[in-house]
């Protein structure tokens, strides 16, 4: 009820002060539907980032206003908000989208009319619009490192790509299948697998995994599996005894957030590679996680890595703001490039002329309590919009800064730059 | 004789609603038109693009509550399955768009789309030959769902499969459509659908002139559909319709193959809403299997129910009263949205079994029998 | 006064520096010297290094401490294993941790008697442990428990050592054999040797071991024997003609074993799948069968059982397996209750207008979705299983059963005779029955139809809310579980024939079976669309479902 409130008062503040005395941000996350789940926290982060930058005075000497709208999980709305907050809102910056299906749908858009977004969520790569920052992983920042980890650290010999029917487990296990295969994988030694949204009924594809892993050769399952088809998933395997000591599954979807709503026990040392945890230790995290659950009023709220990513885009694009001393999309984004923040693992994020940010890849085994115990974890690594290991993609570089490129996506066999909606 | 008697009272711009309708969508459309277009930025009687793009949004969706209407309103038949037919129309028009892009996409591949570029697609699949040609694509648009809804119909109305068991069949065949179009291997872009459209017949989609233009042929598209559907209605067929969802099983005695009429009654209504499909595309820049979701097509029956079945202009005024609303309340209570919606389904068929319009014309019905009786008190 | 704090710090620094040398000594011992055993320093030393090490120093330091026979070994490996092993951020001394269900921390010295209650968390520091350190702890622990444990114990430490036959362990395992009198133990500790056995230098040997290993079903078997045929790079037979042939020969005979177990478990599958699709159709059978009346919301009965289990686990957190229990009437009453509620509440209004009960039971499963949406947010509650439900029924070391697959199959066929038996032999069930064939003549006996109504609503409702009960311990307890069984129920129900519970059992389970073996050939997504495609088309050909009622009351 208080939510409702706060979120009707909300509204209520955006349509009454359109002064020009305000920054207005917008919060493109949805409210309700399917994606509800996710979104809703971000949106609650970035209120928070917003509450926060104003105790602090606020942003050259004005006050940030946040502009929420509810894209409802309908993808076609996604664009429609967008515009509605570019057109009629007029606000300065979005944060917002989770899906790729949203994010694509969104970027003619902003592309059209020279908006500024932050996307905030870990995905399959092969974009770089110039209108958009991507906070959260590429695929070398998430997806190789984990594979990594498990050959040298577990010594895995047999993989199995297991995920969700969609884009990004498609690209991110064709990304793999190449890495994996020019590291001396044998076709055989590689099991894919894909299942539908909110698939319940594993017991053949678990069955099938228990008996590729009872080859002989240590396996290790790599699983894009979304959401929903978590908990059967792994509620069967523990099942069916398959321990995460005998095939260790490492996840690129299951957070904090998605394991307060698991039954842990089975899930115990199974593994999940993120740039961020909980658990990650540092002063700045210490805060953030504190601020949190005072902001959100309940002690039991954990804090995952789409939520560093979105504290990680807001901090930066303060920061560019003030170093451009204006919100002009045409100043801030060439004042991006280069600045660096703290992120909440004690490193720094810098932003790259690709639109990326440099993020550690840190591997953690799930713990009996939802949380991960980090087992590993790596310097920062530059985001890569495009992988090297698709044959098409690995012509392409981006580089927004370079005016001898200055695209998204420069062919450097063609010396040609494509597709641009501008 | 009476048949005659009917046709005669009744022409196709007899009634006032239908009169009230065309001229309020005339009037609607001639003010956006002018205030986008001839009004500068900065009046106040300025229409910007968004809400061009938004209004033509309803247009389509208008147009798609018309098609179930048509069916269900007409025929008795509640297909909880037409957002199938309207999305499969968005496909097609969404694949013309795509092979639109030609070279433009990020890897510059003359003839694939990106997403199956870095899927690593070596050919174009053969079912997207052809959509390069708009007027392929147009034939398409209609002629797939056509085809299906004939073979659906067929196979269903033959077996005199009806009621309810009819509806689930339609919700199936909508989720089976939608799991299959979710599958990447069938080559439309899996989850992610079909996005990034450039052009349409040479026009910048991005520029205003073009958006504009789509909203005034929905609105054209619209009022023909209406006028097409309400003279089909005064003919000899939509009278044998009536008299069908009124009783079929006596008009099966009276030596009308029942079965015939409800086939083509149903290819008609998936051609409408596969046009409403592709109108609605090009307008929101994106269509993925989302659209195919159960869910999705049995709004739309709710829309038409709010409206009120029965009547065409009422299942029009559904769509558009709805689904602003829906864009008024999602931004400020997205919780309580579900409780009203559901709400609203409930309200609706227990006190408004015949809809908003159903609800109107009955009190002034009442008031004009009132009328008439006090009149004939007067009288004697 | 700063000369004494100036010592202080001189100490600290110094054993700060003893520790450091320390450690690098025992990384160097441990990597130069594995075998060697380690007189000069003491257990207790040894694992005070624990705390504070970083994972690859814990590696090495608990490889060291392995090296002892020290009692108090096994409990601090184990508390390793369970993750129970910390230590003091401040003074270093390891513990035994106990984090009770009430979040307190209570402490236990390893090397001390001093135990303190109610610790706080940010005090304490995790000795760190990873997969791979575990498993290494877990084949020492076998080691150390093989002759200790009981019959599971030893058969899991004997399985652990089938990766690494040494001769030490063969040993080992020969002394076992001595003194083991469990068969399936002996068994076990056979096939280990005869294992080892493939490897020897001697052909006999050799022809022997895989004799003894025919009809084997162990995985390693079969690896072992599949690794003795291997060719080299001209194509001919690494191995002796004889070995080869005799190795060939027991292959076929573990595929074949293999393959029909395969079927076997396939079938399960499909019948386990099958006992999921009964249950969620039991109560629409009901609804929608019975009483005409398309119940859109059913899947949110579903929803509402689960949830009831989850409050029900939240009241008793201690007890899994009573709050399991105990959910199965509690779910009954809540759906029933609820169902009962619509039925006066809004489907009385719309009798003999089924189309618009459809849509009016679809918003009241919008309502209730964001009910549960409201109350208990909308992220995926946890719903544990307990102990009786977890694991597997080993049947052989190829097949085995889940026990949490096993109980529902067994729990939906009660379900569904239990509700024949209503429908039969109650008077409830005459009535409903009456009702349903035809109300008029029910209403002319006395029978109280709205009544009637009302209980048949509830009934269904109260099955819907059983099934849920059974799904809470296989997916997500969410606000979306409903929907996503909505349309597969009303194809059990349409599939097997409305209104006859026999059609729906058939349907249910081919359904389930077909499923299941489609499912490896094309894939999950491609399967569920093959089959539902296959009911649309078959429900052409055959309105009324597999088992037609038949009857005046058909029409």
């Amino acid at each position: 009820m208080k939510k409702l409130v706060a979120a009707c008062a909300l509204s209520l503040m955006a349509s009454v002060t359109m002064a020009a005395d305000t920054i207005k941000v917008g919060v493109l996350h949805s409210l309700s539907g399917t994606m509800a789940i996710s979104e809703t926290t971000l949106k609650d982060t970035v209120l928070m980032m917003i509450e926060d930058q104003n105790a602090k005075g606020g942003l050259l000497g004005k006050k940030l206003e946040p502009v929420v709208v509810d894209p409802a999980s309908n993808w076609p709305l996604f664009a429609e908000k967008a515009r509605e907050l570019l057109v009629k809102e007029k606000v300065d910056v979005i944060f917002g989208a989770w899906t790729s299906v949203s994010r694509k749908s969104v970027l003619p858009v902003i592309e059209e009319l020279n908006g500024l977004m932050f996307y905030p969520v870990q995905y399959e790569g092969e974009e770089s619009s110039k209108n958009i920052f991507y906070t959260g992983a590429a695929p070398n920042q998430q997806a190789i490192p984990a594979v990594d980890y498990l050959a040298d650290e577990l010594e895995v010999k047999r993989w199995v790509l297991a995920g969700t029917d969609y884009v990004y487990p498609r690209t991110t296990n064709k990304i793999l299948e190449a890495y994996l295969k020019s590291k001396g994988v044998a076709s055989e030694d590689i099991m894919i697998n894909y299942t539908p949204f909110g698939h319940s009924d594993w017991q053949g594809i678990v069955s099938s995994i228990k008996k590729f892993g009872g080859a002989g050769k240590k396996t290790a399952v790599v699983s894009t599996i979304n959401g929903d088809a978590n908990v059967p998933f792994y509620k069967e395997l523990g099942n069916q005894g398959v321990s995460a000591e005998d095939i260790p599954v490492v996840a690129f979807s299951v957070g904090e957030e998605e394991l307060s709503g698991f039954d842990t026990k089975p899930l115990v040392g199974h593994l999940a590679a993120w740039n961020y945890f909980q658990s990650a230790e540092s002063d700045a995290n210490d805060e953030f996680i504190e601020k949190w659950k005072a902001f959100i009023k309940n002690d039991d709220r954990v804090t995952n890595d789409p939520m560093e990513a979105t504290y990680i885009g807001f901090k930066a694009w303060t920061k560019a703001v003030e170093k451009a001393g204006s919100t002009e999309v045409d100043k801030v984004r060439p004042a991006m490039y280069g600045i660096k923040v703290p992120n909440l693992t004690g490193g720094v994020a810098e932003v790259l002329p690709n639109h990326h940010f440099t993020k550690p890849v840190l591997i953690g085994e799930i713990q009996a309590d939802g949380q991960f115990e980090v087992v590993s974890s790596t310097e920062e690594v530059a985001g890569d919009a495009w992988t090297d290991h698709l044959t098409e993609s690995a012509k392409i570089i981006s580089d927004w800064k370079d005016p001898a490129v200055n695209c998204g996506n420069y062919n450097t066999e063609t010396k040609k730059c494509s597709g641009q909606n501008f | 004789m009476s048949m005659n008697m009917l046709l005669q009272r009744e022409s196709l711009l007899s009634d006032s609603g239908s009169r009230w309708f065309l001229s309020l969508l005339a009037i609607a459309t001639a003010a956006v038109f002018i205030g986008n277009v001839f009004i500068p930025e900065g009046s106040a009687l300025h229409v910007d693009t968004y809400t061009v793009t938004l209004f033509g949004k309803y247009l389509c969706l208008a147009l798609l509550a018309l098609s179930v209407d048509v069916i269900w309103g007409y025929c008795g038949i509640l297909s909880l399955g037409h957002g199938a037919f309207f999305a499969l129309g968005g496909y097609g028009m969404g694949m013309y768009l795509m092979r639109q892009i030609g070279d433009r996409g990020v890897y510059g591949n003359p003839l694939l789309p990106d997403f199956m570029v870095f899927l690593d697609w070596q050919e174009l699949p053969w079912f997207w030959h052809g959509f390069d040609q708009f007027w392929f694509a147009m034939i398409m648009v209609a002629l797939i769902p056509g085809l299906l809804a004939f073979v659906f119909g067929w196979l269903a109305f033959r077996s005199r499969v009806t009621g309810v068991y009819l509806s689930i069949m339609t919700q199936a065949l909508t989720y089976a459509l939608l799991l299959s179009f979710f599958r990447n291997e069938m080559g439309f872009g899996g989850n992610n659908g079909l996005t990034d459209f450039k052009d349409i017949l040479g026009f910048d989609l991005q520029a205003d002139n073009t958006r504009i233009s789509l909203f005034v042929i929905s609105a054209a598209v619209l009022a023909f559909a209406y006028l097409l559907s309400r003279s089909i209605f005064l003919s000899k067929f939509g009278r044998v319709i009536i008299s069908i969802r009124d009783a079929e099983a006596r008009t099966r005695f009276l030596g009308y193959k029942t079965e015939n009429y409800k086939v083509w009654l149903f290819v008609y209504s998936a051609i409408l809403a596969a046009i409403a499909g592709a109108l609605y595309v090009p307008q929101v820049g994106i269509i993925n299997p989302g659209e195919f979701a159960p869910l999705n097509s049995i709004e739309v029956v709710v829309w038409v129910a709010v409206g009120g079945r029965g009547t065409l202009y009422g299942a029009i005024l559904g769509a558009i009263l709805v689904n602003f609303a829906k864009t008024r309340f999602t931004g400020i209570f997205p919780e309580a949205w579900l409780f009203a919606l559901g709400g609203l389904f409930v309200f609706v068929t227990i006190f408004l079994p015949k809809g908003v319009v159903g609800f109107f014309s009955e009190r002034k019905n009442k008031k004009q029998n009132n009328k008439a009786e006090n009149v004939a008190e007067a009288n004697s | 006064m700063i000369d004494v704090m100036h010592q202080e710090n001189n100490k600290k620094i110094i054993s700060f520096l003893l520790s450091l040398f320390f450690v690098f000594s025992i990384l160097f011992f441990t990597s130069a010297a594995q075998s060697q055993q380690p007189d000069d320093v003491s257990f207790n030393e040894v694992a005070s290094q624990l705390a504070g090490a970083k994972l690859k120093q814990v590696a090495a330091v608990v490889d060291q401490l392995t090296q002892f026979d020290d009692e108090q070994l096994l409990p601090l490996l184990k508390a390793m294993l369970e993750g129970k092993l910390y230590y003091e951020k401040k003074s270093k001394r390891l513990v035994f941790a106990e984090i009770l269900e009430d979040k307190t921390i209570n402490v236990d010295g390893v090397f001390d008697e001093n135990s303190i209650e109610n610790v706080k968390k940010n005090t304490l520091r995790k000795v760190k442990t990873n997969n791979r350190l575990r498993s290494s702890i877990r084949r020492s622990v076998a080691q150390i428990t093989l002759f200790s444990g009981g019959i599971a114990v030893r058969k899991k430490a004997i399985k652990s050592m089938f990766d690494d036959l040494s001769k030490e362990n063969v040993t080992l395992l020969n002394k076992l054999k001595e003194t083991e009198k469990n068969k399936k133990v002996i068994n076990l500790i056979n096939t280990a040797i005869a294992i080892a056995d493939l490897k020897s230098s001697d052909v006999s040997l050799r022809v022997q071991a895989l004799k003894k290993l025919e009809g084997n079903l162990e995985p390693v078997v079969r690896n072992e024997v599949t690794k003795l045929l291997e060719k080299d790079s001209d194509g001919n037979y690494k191995e002796d003609a004889l070995v080869v042939s005799t190795a060939s020969k027991v292959l076929q005979s573990i595929e074949e074993n293999v393959k029909f177990y395969g079927y076997l478990e396939t079938l399960f599958f499909g019948l386990s799948l099958g006992s999921v699709l009964l249950l969620i159709a039991a109560g629409l059978a009901i609804t929608f069968g019975v009483m005409g009346v398309i119940n859109m919301a059913h899947g949110e009965m579903i929803m509402l059982g689960a949830y009831t289990t989850y409050v029900i686990q939240l009241l008793l957190p201690n007890n899994l397996a009573l709050s399991i229990l105990l959910a199965i009437p509690a779910a009954f009453i809540v759906s029933a209750s609820v169902g009962i509620l619509i039925e006066r509440g809004v489907i009385q209004f719309l009798k003999g207008r089924p189309l618009e009960t459809l849509l009016a039971t679809f918003g009241i499963s919008l309502i209730l979705q964001q009910c549960v949406r409201s109350i208990f947010s909308p992220l995926n509650r946890q719903v544990a299983s307990p102990e009786f439900m977890s694991g597997a029924l080993e049947i052989n070391p190829i097949f085995s059963i889940t026990y949490n697959r096993l109980y529902i199959l067994i729990f939906a066929l009660v379900v569904f005779f239990l509700l024949q038996l209503i429908l039969r032999k109650t008077s409830l069930g005459l009535n409903v029955r009456a009702v349903s064939q035809n109300r008029d003549m029910a209403k002319c006996m006395g029978i109280r139809t709205e009544w009637v109504d009302a209980m048949t609503f509830g009934l269904g409702s109260g099955i819907a809310g059983l099934a849920g009960v059974a799904l809470s311990q296989i997916t997500n307890v969410g606000p979306n579980l409903g929907q996503a069984y909505i349309i597969d129920s009303f194809m059990v129900v349409v599939f097997g024939g409305v209104g006859n519970l026999w059609g729906m059992l058939v349907g249910g389970f081919s359904l389930g079976v077909l499923n299941k073996f489609l499912e490896p050939q094309t894939g999950a997504v491609l399967a569920n669309i093959i089959i539902l495609v296959g009911i649309i088309l078959f429900i052409q050909k055959r309105p009324r479902g597999l088992f037609p009622q038949k009857g005046r009351a058909a029409e």
